[in-house]
């Protein structure tokens, strides 16, 4: 007989709890194919959906003629906006305030805008018909660039909104133009400036780009007309939100709407927003009493649904002349395309852009941001960032980079000269944030340290001089990056999207037999919520990870929260894991308390029990009090043991971290090699360092195909140019790199267990190393700046500028 | 559309079932047989999402037309295992965390399994290059390298116990 109790560490292990590299849960199903994604959906005599797409990026729709497409067998509706308006359904609300049309009402504003959804029986039927839908238009002058749409004679866009001075965002100043915001001290900033020993400035365009998620976005809407119910499956990051604005805007109670995200293959930012196709679906499903699926293509996913970026960023840096930053300017240009569908929380209409200062100790800065409509398409979501801190972050790296330059000193001991100190915090900058935690100067230290950046900075010159002698035709490029993200969106005070407060939710059941469900208002994408936040709890209440169930996604059992991205499922829904699991462990207390007949205040929590205070042999297992909670008649405690918690975080967390990426690049066909790729990251407390590490080799190579070759391209007309996977970049494995992941641990000073967040880091992080390394090869030949995306076209560009190729 | 009769072996089962001649084998796999573990991410050939085994080789089942498929004998990711009895590489992929929305993994596994039959003692280099017809946007690919490079160990272990 084995009678051999555990010890105490055995027993911690057994949990599987926080900092276990646990495998993941939800491999199983995906590793076999039986993943449950919501093209993989079949209902009875389901119905498909198509869409009708503008060839033009600004026309006039003068006539639809749908007679020979609906004519087609197996088609069973074509919807226009004429039949969405005695609904109210032809436009919808978008996420930042402004609206978006359903269908083209009267005129299109983009390449690819929805004209006329098709329904027919099966998805070719309805392709078929879509080419049969004869749409007449009347073409229009096109603006791409949001400098020539603010120009006094530029075409008005939104007719809609002519006349209109006021917008969501306060005045507008012209008819291009969305809103203004600014932050910080526009005089003083002005004033340091002028006085400043060195100045230097620079336009700093961050491209339009796409997230791209390998799935793209779809639906099944199912009106049951019987019961009154609708029930709508997607790819949704945000399903409670989905199903608030759709009761709001469709006149369906809430109750009777259940909205589930069943497996997501990858969000990354397209799957926050609601597009034309869930709203044209659950017309059409209310319409024919069918079920009606909705799948875009990979054409349409790029071209309408969820660009990101595009912001021109003019900066002026002031210093010292021995490199202390005084002052900082940043005026930028957003172009959010012909309708303002940012996802960003309603009081911030440039996202956390303000995070701008970075990670120094900037004494004053300025900001003000300009929305612009332009004939692109709709979207500004955060593409594996939190709400334009990859804008932020890339603009203040790239500046640290320009003033290094302009000061003659060695970028890396500039930032080091600058950083925010660790008794600083909590810092307040400039632009109103108050940095949670950090240790910059720790972590950049080890950076250098780990890449031998001295040694690299002598091998560069040594390279520089060799292709001045004729002996080589490949430069190296240094590229460096520290950053400072805000994630965890919460506080309700001040963060909601649509009104909707961003707080999150944790409800737990723990059942008889001590094992548990834990159901969260967030969504995985990919992230490993089942198994993450199973090890938060199990550290919690002493429940292995193993035997707790970890759900999201359905509203109807799920509580409500409201979702997955801007890295705000670990901050927010983590931490309610957290609290709901001690309101857990408060009961099971009193519970223990009273079977080992001792008060409350006699037992403590050890691992996976609640012990006597010095005489832990006795003591009871949080198996036995789960089974006790249900059946034992304990007075004054009602039966069961259940928790839930809403959680409101009282600030953001400010995760950071620092990126080293050595490139070769050979000057004559200016192609690169990744040489080496370091990242180093502070994400606070680490629940399961496996995760982190796929986090951050995932994000940073999503920064990998935005820095050197991902790009939303349109030509004057307004067409897309990139709008395949054969001209929009996704790296391959073979030019993406091996990384090496580092970290220093400074947890959240608020956070109920000090996790401050990741998976966006390394896009956040990895972008400027990439670009700072491109930018950096070429700075001993009177390189200064240049836009991204580096492909290599342009890489060759800055060679032949620069005069290498002679 | 007229429709035509298509005979295929799928995962060992012979098939019998209808199709316009135009449909992608994709959609003849998902939508009438039921098999959704290849699934659809660009349909232009890139992503490789769609990867399936035919004939013996790797092939991109959104660039086959349903016609062209008929007599072929199919691979999928259903067809590697049984659920209590996993095949090393879906064991190495979850061992390595070389999946994490899932999305490209089917395709990814069902081409690794082909590869590791192509080069069954391969490089990382090689590796890289073997699997560059399939995308991933969640994992950097790192973990998905050391996932076969480590499969290819284990088989390669148990060829030579056998030996
Ligand atoms: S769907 Fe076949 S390669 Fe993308
Ligand atoms: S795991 Fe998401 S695309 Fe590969």
């Amino acid at each position: 007989m084995n009678d051999h109790a555990p010890s105490r560490d055995e027993r911690i292990a057994g949990l599987k709890g926080l900092g276990t590299s646990r495998r993941r849960v939800e491999d199983a199903r995906f590793t076999q194919g039986k993943g449950n994604y919501v093209d993989d959906m079949k209902l009875p005599d389901m119905l498909f959906g198509d869409f009708v797409r503008s060839p033009y990026a600004h026309a006039r729709v003068t006539a639809i003629d749908a007679e020979a497409a609906k004519a087609l067998p197996g088609v069973v509706a074509v919807l226009t906006a004429d039949d969405l308006r005695p609904l109210g359904l032809h436009w919808m609300p978008t996420l930042a305030g402004d609206k978006q049309m359903v269908l083209a009402d009267g005129k299109v504003l983009f390449q690819g805008q929805e004209v006329a959804f098709v329904v027919a029986t099966d998805r070719y039927a309805a392709a078929d018909a879509v080419e049969l839908v004869e749409v007449t238009y009347e073409e229009l002058p096109v603006v791409t660039d949001p400098f020539k749409a603010l120009a006094p004679d530029a075409p008005v866009l939104r007719e809609d909104l002519q006349g209109q001075t006021e917008g969501a965002h306060g005045p507008r100043k012209h008819h291009n133009h969305i809103f203004t915001w600014e932050m910080g001290d526009e005089d003083g900033t002005e004033a340091a400036i002028a006085d400043a020993e060195v100045v230097a400035e620079e336009m700093i365009y961050y491209h339009r780009t796409h997230p791209c998620p390998l799935e793209t976005c779809g639906c099944v809407a199912s009106m049951d007309k019987v019961n009154g119910k609708l029930t709508l499956w997607g790819t949704f990051q945000a399903p409670h939100a989905v199903r608030t604005v759709a009761s709001l805007i469709s006149g369906i109670a809430e109750h009777n709407i259940r909205v589930v995200s069943p497996d997501i293959g990858g969000g990354f930012g397209n799957k926050v927003g609601v597009y034309p196709g869930y709203i044209c679906s659950i017309v059409a499903s209310i319409v024919t009493g069918k079920p009606v699926k909705w799948i875009e293509d990979r054409m349409e996913n790029l071209m309408s649904t969820a660009f990101a970026r595009d912001y021109w960023m003019k900066g002026k840096i002031a210093a010292t002349k021995d490199g202390k930053i005084t002052a900082l300017d940043c005026h930028v240009t957003a172009d959010h395309g012909g309708f303002d569908a940012c996802a960003d929380p309603t009081k911030f209409p440039a996202g956390f852009f303000n995070i701008c200062t970075g990670s120094y100790d900037i004494p004053i800065a300025h900001l003000s941001v300009d929305g612009v409509y332009t004939n692109k398409a709709p979207g500004g979501v955060a593409y594996r960032c939190s709400f334009r801190v990859t804008e932020a972050a890339y603009f203040i790296e790239r500046m640290i980079e320009v003033l290094a330059i302009k000061l003659g000193i060695d970028a890396a001991e500039l930032r080091a000269k600058n950083f925010i100190r660790k008794e600083q915090f909590p810092y307040h900058s400039a632009l109103g944030w108050e940095y949670d935690s950090g240790d910059y100067h720790t972590a950049w230290d080890k950076a250098l340290k780990a890449v031998g950046y001295d040694a690299l900075r002598r091998e560069q010159a040594e390279r520089v001089a060799a292709f001045k002698r004729g002996e080589t035709r490949k430069l190296l490029g240094i590229g460096l990056s520290f950053f400072t993200e805000i994630v965890g969106a919460g506080p309700v005070k001040n963060c909601d999207i649509l009104g909707l407060g961003m707080f999150d939710s944790c409800e737990i059941r723990i059942h008889p037999t001590g094992s548990a469900i834990a159901r969260l208002g967030t969504i995985s994408q990919g992230q490993g919520h089942a198994t993450t936040f199973a090890q938060i709890l199990a550290s919690e209440i002493g429940i292995p990870a193993d035997d707790i169930t970890v759900e999201e996604g359905d509203t109807d059992t799920a509580p409500y929260g409201l979702g997955t991205y801007g890295s705000r499922s670990t901050p927010v829904a983590g931490a309610a894991t957290a609290m709901a699991g001690r309101k857990i462990r408060a009961k099971a207390q009193m519970i223990a308390a009273y079977l080992l007949e001792v008060h409350d205040d006699d037992v403590e929590f050890d691992v996976d029990r609640f012990v006597i205070k010095g005489a832990p042999e006795r003591f009871k297992t949080m198996k036995e009090i789960a089974f006790a909670s249900y059946n034992q008649a304990i007075p004054g405690l009602e039966p069961g043991l259940e928790a839930v918690s809403y959680y409101d975080p009282p600030n953001m967390t400010y995760p950071f971290g620092a990126y080293i990426c050595v490139m070769e690049i050979d000057v004559d066909t200016g192609v690169w090699e990744i040489r080496q790729f370091y990242a180093l990251d502070d994400c606070g407390t680490r629940i399961n360092p496996m995760v982190i590490e796929g986090q951050v080799h995932g994000g940073a190579t999503e920064g990998l195909a935005i820095a050197m070759g991902q790009e939303l391209a349109y030509d004057e007309m307004g067409n897309v140019k990139t709008g395949t996977l054969m001209d929009f970049f996704l790296p391959t494995a073979v030019e993406t790199p091996h990384y090496t992941t580092d970290h220093t641990e400074t947890p959240s000073p608020h956070h109920p267990i000090g996790a401050k967040g990741v998976g966006e880091s390394p896009n956040v992080g990895s972008v400027p190393a990439y670009s700072n390394a491109v930018q950096d090869a070429f700075r001993a030949f009177g390189h200064i700046h240049a836009h991204m995306p580096h492909d290599h076209a342009r890489i060759w560009k800055i060679a032949d500028g620069l005069g290498l190729h002679a | 559309m007229t429709k035509m009769h298509l005979k295929l072996t799928v995962n060992g089962t012979a098939v019998d079932c209808l199709a316009e001649p135009r449909e992608l084998l994709i959609h003849v796999l998902r939508e009438r047989l039921n098999i959704t573990g290849p699934h659809i991410g660009c349909e232009t050939t890139h992503c490789g999402v769609c990867t399936i085994d035919m004939n013996g080789k790797s092939v991109k089942s959104c660039t086959v037309l349903a016609a062209q498929a008929d007599g072929a004998t199919i691979t999928t990711i259903e067809g590697l295992s049984a659920p209590d009895d996993l095949h090393v590489l879906q064991t190495m992929f979850r061992e390595h965390h070389g999946l994490q929305c899932g999305f490209c993994t089917p395709g990814m596994i069902i081409r690794a399994w082909r590869f590791l039959q192509e080069n069954p003692d391969p490089t990382e280099e090689e590796v890289r290059f073997g699997m560059a017809g399939n995308l991933c946007r969640c994992t950097g690919y790192q973990n998905i390298v050391k996932a076969v490079l480590a499969a290819a160990a284990e088989m390669n272990s148990a060829k030579e116990a056998a030996q």
